[in-house]
């Protein structure tokens, strides 16, 4: 425990200091948030629930264009920003633009959650592979739809309103630095305290037999609906602060990417350890910490590699570190070990 | 609602002949699918990437002056054979494992052959040319270009040799057996590995046929995979596994709704309606199963 102490207050320091710290690097922390709160999220019902979703990309998405049009649509019309292409015809003001992203994010994470609660009831009712291939038709369903509506920008594309000028140069990178930073702690005190409960333990008995659990008189639909709902709620907040950094929304490209970012989240929670605390989250930062350092070499060939890092991860690195790791330690999680079992199972691989 | 398909029968006739022409080529695809989901229990994500592959076969020989119909034949002999490299490369790795970890290792090969072959053929929309014109019905109301006739004819000579080959053919009674009982099979001395490579290739060669007839009727392009898996995923979730008549007719209901989709809601949604299709039939399996107590599994 008071290790942990001494863990947690050395990261939020190192967090803290970080932008001051390596101030080229801001954008790529403030991704390394929302990457380590999405891969957190999937896990709760990817790794905790075994409700291994494709789909988790639809509220990203959703949040993403819902943050960016109220911010524009609480000020200027919104028809008429994309029209014009937005940022040249009308300007937010300082006041504008804060107000505007504080509005969309409330916005960003409640809408995907009621979402979540509606389609919930029909989609978590599906099981293994077809709730997989479900949710992956959802989120490219959501792609394709909402790049041909005309009030987002259609296919061109959408424009976030570009960040006010408060008279520091870094102030941008900063202030999305601080708001994904402070994301990621949010996620990560809800995520815990959520795993310390029963609830956990629920969504636990759901993964291992889903019937059982409810033959001893669980409501596990309420409970997968929960489950989903919460990841809906970061990946919203997510969407929307990524919205912001990036600066241009796309249907199919940046928002419903289902062929980037949809398939990150579920690999690094896959690399890191599903249905751990902290495999994700170390997930995320190997996989961008890889892809930031090696992408560039790879110039252009990266789909290649995400190709095949994907199926070497899956077929011969499906526990991920934190898996490998709890089977070398059993004793540092906690799990006593008869030695002589042990060396029996070994015997037995 | 002042929609042009109701106004006028002729384009609903066009529409729904269309839609029967192009669903028949998803039946092949969907066929390849139910094949091998129902011998090896794998849901291939890569499905609509072979048949783009297929496809690319057929154009490149479309280029180098060959009549691009050839590439009916020398497609699915070339796609056999990638289809038992992928087999022995990656497919055996997770062929009895957990049904998640073989969706994601068929995704990553999707993601790996879609970027391989916008490296290697280029982001181009293409086409080959068949130069077999047009055949007018109804005082010209309806046009039907004879290559769709053409590939429609195709899938279903090849869709029934493969039926026939499966009833007659020693491998074809093997490939049952193990789809039987894999382990009943092993016992009578099948060789289940042998099977299920040959299960893959065979699948692979269906999608290189109606890749090659796809770049013959309609368009390609390297992105353009998914949707036929998900549209063969789809046929074969209505029709069950190991219902040929079902395949068939579920596809052509498939391409009829696809048409009409198309006229009503706009071109920019089509592959749109076809995703949101597949969420919709899985809620209403779904719901119509609960009231049994019972799920899709």
């Amino acid at each position: 425990m008071k290790n942990n102490l001494i863990l947690y207050i050395g990261i939020l320091i190192f967090g803290l200091a970080a932008p001051f710290l390596f101030p080229a690097f801001k954008v790529q922390l403030s991704i390394l948030c929302v990457l380590i709160v999405l891969a957190t999220t999937w896990n709760i019902q990817g790794g905790e629930m075994g409700y291994n979703s494709f789909g988790n990309i639809l509220f990203y998405g959703l949040g993403m264009y819902l943050c960016a049009s109220v911010q524009v649509g609480m000020f200027f019309p919104l028809a008429e920003w994309t029209e014009s292409g937005g940022e040249k015809t009308f300007v937010h003001t300082p006041t504008q633009f804060f107000q505007g992203m504080a509005v969309g994010l409330i916005v960003a994470a409640i809408v995907p959650t009621i979402i979540a609660g509606l389609i919930g009831y029909s989609i978590l009712g599906l099981r293994g592979h077809y709730f997989a291939i479900c949710t992956l038709g959802l989120g490219v369903a959501a792609g394709e739809i909402s790049g041909g509506i005309e009030i987002i920008g259609a296919g061109q594309g959408f424009t976030t309103p570009p960040f006010p000028d408060v008279g520091s140069l870094e102030a941008r990178g900063e202030f999305f630095y601080f708001l994904s930073f402070f994301t990621l702690i949010l996620t990560f005190i809800a995520v815990r305290s959520i795993y310390s409960t029963r609830f956990k333990l629920i969504l636990n008995a759901i993964r291992d037999n889903e019937d059982k659990a409810e033959a001893m008189g669980i409501e596990t639909m309420k409970y997968k609906i929960i489950g989903w709902m919460i990841s809906a709620f970061f990946c919203g907040l997510a969407g929307g602060i990524m919205g912001g950094l990036v600066g241009y929304i796309d249907s199919t490209d940046v928002a419903f990417d289902g062929r980037e970012m949809g398939v990150f989240m579920v690999l690094m929670a896959i690399l890191g350890g599903k249905g751990t605390l902290w495999g994700p989250i170390i997930g995320a930062t190997i996989f961008h910490i890889f892809k930031e350092g090696f992408w560039t070499f790879f110039l252009g060939w990266q789909y290649v590699a995400l190709g095949v890092l994907i199926v070497v991860i899956v077929i011969y690195f499906p526990e991920g570190i934190m898996g490998w790791l709890r089977e070398k330690y059993p004793e540092r999680f906690g799990e006593v070990v008869d030695e002589k079992d042990r060396k029996a199972q070994v015997e037995l691989k | 609602m002042d929609f042009l398909v109701f106004q006028y029968p002729m384009i609903t006739v066009q529409a729904c002949l269309d839609g029967i022409l192009l669903g028949v080529l998803f039946a092949l695809i969907a066929y390849g699918m139910a094949l091998q989901w129902g011998v090896m229990n794998i849901i291939n994500i890569a499905q609509g990437d072979l048949v783009i592959l297929g496809g690319y076969i057929a154009y490149f020989m479309y280029l180098y002056g060959i009549h691009p119909a050839w590439g009916v034949i020398v497609a699915p002999v070339i796609m056999y054979f990638v289809g038992i490299a992928i087999y022995k490369l990656v497919i055996n790795k997770v062929v009895d494992r957990d049904l998640f970890i073989s969706i994601l290792a068929t995704f990553g090969i999707s993601i790996l052959f879609m970027q391989l072959m916008n490296f290697a053929f280029g982001a181009d929309v293409v086409l080959a040319n068949s130069g077999y014109g047009t055949t007018m019905l109804f005082d010209s109301n309806v046009v039907l270009p004879n290559s769709k006739i053409f590939s429609a004819f195709i899938s279903i000579l090849f869709a029934a040799c493969l039926v026939i080959y499966m009833k007659k053919s020693k491998l074809g009674r093997a490939i049952r057996a193990t789809a039987q009982n894999a382990r009943a099979a092993k016992i009578l001395g099948v060789d289940t590995e042998k099977v299920y490579a040959a299960t893959f290739g065979i699948n692979a060669a269906l999608c290189g046929v109606a890749g090659a007839l796809i770049s013959i009727t309609f368009t390609i392009h390297p992105y353009m995979g998914l949707p036929y898996t998900i549209r063969s995923f789809m046929i074969v979730i209505v029709a069950g596994l190991g219902n040929l008549p079902g395949v068939a007719m579920s596809g052509m209901g498939l391409g009829v709704f696809e048409e009409f989709a198309d006229y009503i809601l706009g071109t920019e949604f089509r592959i749109g309606s076809v995703f949101l299709l597949l969420v919709l039939i899985l809620v209403y399996r779904r719901f119509k199963l609960s009231r049994k107590r019972e799920y899709l599994k």
